[in-house]
């Protein structure tokens, strides 16, 4: 379960996040949307635990730790992932060694051995199978050279093999044709169950036609001003972001 | 011919006339350096009449000459009339046991996975209690003799071999060729020597970590490698293992020469002990090495992976005479703390259709500096010359530096000579993202250094690369975050 209360966020002194109040539950699924420079990534980032964001108030739990007070490797081992919205490029590293060394890690914090290499591989093909990725992927350097959707792809692969209890997917959806989008999609779902938390960042609603959330929440200048069932984003794509603005400033 | 024992007596009869008394009895010649002592080291070695008189013309060179100070490097005077130039290899001397080492040491042995038994001979253990393991060198010997390969130390070279050693000897580094190559030659106690014969491949990597009277060799080292036409010999020097050492400075000279259509590659990694946090106590190596490919079709590379020493000075060179021979040079320099390191190549094109590739990759942390020099260099002759450079600079916090002074000296206006350099930092973004993946500050650091130099890491014969691996990231624990 995780729960944030009144977070508030800044960075080089600019404040982003102005009080966000958000709880998922194993199991469930939450989208976020919102329009541009509304502070969604700085959310996820805060959540992953990128330093260069200065917590001014509030609090952040998961599974009743307090957030703030682990590294963001530590948060990893405690099952938080997150799939960047621009993954970033390492060169002269393969896919291959990426993947085995976070896969290494997070059996190095369960008290496991490293995994076979044989048995790795095995384990990586099928997952690269349901994503339709080809072997080639293993041994280009990490997202080196990689179009948007590729990269996107990469990201996703990471959240299968790593198994992650609470997945923050930060606009996974955008540069995805719309063949893509339904292959990632079906491997989103694929990840669904009882005990998992799924974030779903993203600014269209197409995403959550083939991944139904259970709670929409609408954050505008780093608030959430609105939350509902599926249909809000479905009323968001008709009228627009500009009437929950309007609602803000309302109320 | 002089005798050797005649230069003795010659020697004892000067000493006394110079009031110099030397006790040629003794293990270690007293601190200072004149024409005695050039005559006694030779005299101790029991050398032949040529190699007396060649390190006595180096000598007599060497005096005249001042100590160069142009590198981008800085350090307090080195007083030479300090140093002692002959001490003859301690059995005994060391730890009795790895009880007895810097704990420091040991965990550094461990995180690099080095056998215990390797560890006792890293860290100086009375080498007779270690090495119950000499079999193995000895079978290895047995099989290098059947193909005709000469491995052995540069004394047994010169007793066993006199013809190939005055033959070959400063014959690409001559006695002549800069301040602490002349002192070599004049002073040096030991070495490696390899002589491949004609069409012969050596058949596994040479090190000098079998020779197993290596860690004697001391402070001036030569090595001497000769590969015949059409042989193959890959050479190994040093190993990851960080090795401390008494004498603080270090002037070793390499030597190879490739006839035709032969090739030699040599990798290096180097790990002297850089000095604590604060500079204090590293080794300063000044090397001297060069390899000419003498004959057509050769090729020489020289791999290298520097992470030691207090101060490195180091060029490894290759003429190419031969017509269509190839150089290669690739090489990491890692400097953490306040190491210093100024490295690079010389390519030197005489021949025509010769071809030289200078991949250099620098990563600078702390305090460092580091300094890539290089030249290429095309006589007039050398049609169809071709080098290409690339210099790249990964520098990891703001108190760094990364220097590059590429040269070009070109006298054929056909020659082709491409240069790239590039300076990069590690970014925050890509800390996090592998963070993110569960992966620690220093294993990251440690992954993408090693993706930084994957094209020179990829060049080192497996075993080596391995190590090399995890050598960075030993080098740069703590230097972020
Ligand atoms: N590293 C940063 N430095 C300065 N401003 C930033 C930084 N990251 C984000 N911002 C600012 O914070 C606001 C929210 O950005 P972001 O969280 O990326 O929005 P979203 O993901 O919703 O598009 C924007 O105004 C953006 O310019
Ligand atoms: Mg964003």
């Amino acid at each position: 379960m995780l729960t944030i209360k009144n977070l508030q966020a800044s960075i080089e002194d600019k404040a982003i996040l102005k009080g966000i109040h958000l709880s998922i539950k194993p199991g469930e699924v939450h989208a976020i949307m919102g329009p541009n420079g509304s502070g969604k990534s700085t959310l996820a980032n805060v959540l992953a635990g990128r330093e260069e964001y200065q917590i001014t108030a509030g609090t952040m739990h998961y599974q009743g730790i307090d957030l703030s007070t682990l590294t963001a490797d530590e948060r990893a081992h405690l099952g938080l992932f997150l799939s960047f919205q621009y993954p970033v490029e390492i060169p002269g590293v393969s896919n291959l060694y990426l993947l085995k060394s976070a896969l290494n890690a997070k059996r190095k914090h369960m008290g496991l051995e490293e995994i076979d290499a044989i048995d790795f591989l095995s384990i990586v093909r099928e997952k690269m199978k349901l994503l339709h990725m080809d072997d080639s992927y293993l041994y280009r350097d990490v997202n080196s050279g990689f179009s948007g959707g590729e990269k996107k792809r990469n990201e996703i692969l990471q959240l299968l093999l790593l198994e992650p209890s609470l997945c923050i997917l930060d606009e996974t959806d955008s540069g995805l044709d719309i063949d893509a989008l339904r292959i990632v999609a079906e491997g989103i779902n694929l990840m669904r169950n009882e005990k998992r938390s799924i974030l779903l960042i993203t600014h269209y609603q197409r995403l959550l036609d083939y991944i139904k959330p259970d709670v929409v929440h609408i954050l505008s200048e780093g608030k959430i001003v609105a939350e509902g069932d599926y249909t809000l984003a479905t009323q968001l794509e008709a009228e627009g972001y500009e009437p929950f603005l309007q609602k803000k400033t309302g109320g | 011919m002089t005798k050797p024992n005649e230069t003795l007596e010659n020697l004892l009869q000067q000493d006394y006339e110079h009031g110099f008394i030397t006790d040629i009895e003794s293990d270690t010649l007293p601190p200072g350096l004149n024409a005695d002592t050039v005559r006694a080291i030779s005299a101790k070695k029991n050398e032949p009449e040529f190699m007396l008189a060649w390190r006595l013309k180096a000598y007599e060179y060497w005096r005249h000459l001042t100590e160069p100070h142009w590198a981008h490097l800085k350090y307090g005077p080195i007083d030479y009339q300090a140093i002692s130039y002959y001490s003859a290899p301690k059995v005994t001397e060391g730890p009795k046991d790895l009880s007895e080492v810097d704990p420091k040491l040991i965990e550094t042995y461990n995180k690099l996975g080095i056998p215990l038994k390797e560890q006792e001979w890293l860290a100086g253990v009375a080498v007779d209690a270690v090495f119950d393991s000499i079999s193995v060198a000895t079978t290895f010997k047995d099989k290098l003799n059947e193909m005709g390969i000469i491995f052995c130390s540069f004394s047994d070279a010169v007793q066993n071999h006199p013809d190939l050693i005055q033959q070959y000897l400063g014959s690409v580094v001559p006695h002549t060729d800069n301040f602490f190559a002349s002192l070599n030659a004049a002073v040096f106690s030991d070495g490696s020597f390899v002589y491949i014969p004609p069409g012969v491949r050596c058949p596994m990597e040479l090190s000098t970590y079998f020779r197993i009277n290596a860690r004697s060799t001391g402070q001036f080292e030569r090595t001497l490698i000769i590969a015949d036409e059409g042989a193959y010999v890959s050479y190994l020097e040093g190993c990851t293992a960080p090795q401390r050492d008494e004498n603080q400075l270090h002037a070793a000279v390499v030597e190879l020469i490739a006839l035709d259509k032969a090739q030699i590659k040599y990798s290096t990694v180097q790990n002297w002990y850089p000095g604590d946090e604060n500079g204090v106590g590293g080794i300063y190596n000044f090397v001297t090495k060069r390899g000419e490919c003498r004959g057509h079709h050769s090729k020489i590379s020289w791999t290298q992976v520097e992470t030691g020493s207090a101060i490195t000075w180091k060029y490894p060179s290759v003429i190419l005479k031969g017509d269509y021979s190839v150089g290669e040079f690739y090489s990491v320099a890692l400097t953490n703390h306040h190491q210093q390191a100024d490295t690079g190549t010389k390519m030197i094109h005489i021949g025509q259709h010769t071809k030289s590739t200078v991949i250099a990759k620098g990563i600078s942390a702390g305090f460092a500096q580091n300094t890539y020099r290089g030249l290429i260099k095309v006589l007039a002759h050398a049609d169809g010359a071709h080098n290409y450079t690339r210099c790249d600079s990964l520098l990891m916090g703001t108190h760094c530096g990364a220097h590059t002074f590429p040269h070009i000296e070109s006298k054929n206006s056909r020659a082709r000579i491409e240069h790239e350099a590039s300076t990069s930092k590690i970014s925050e973004d890509q800390l996090f993202y592998l963070a993110q993946r569960g992966i620690d500050t220093e294993n990251a650091v440690s992954m993408i250094v090693n993706g930084f130099c994957k094209e020179v890491m990829k060049t080192l014969p497996m075993e080596f690369a391995v190590e090399a691996r995890k050598l960075l990231g030993l080098s740069l624990e703590g230097s972020i975050g």
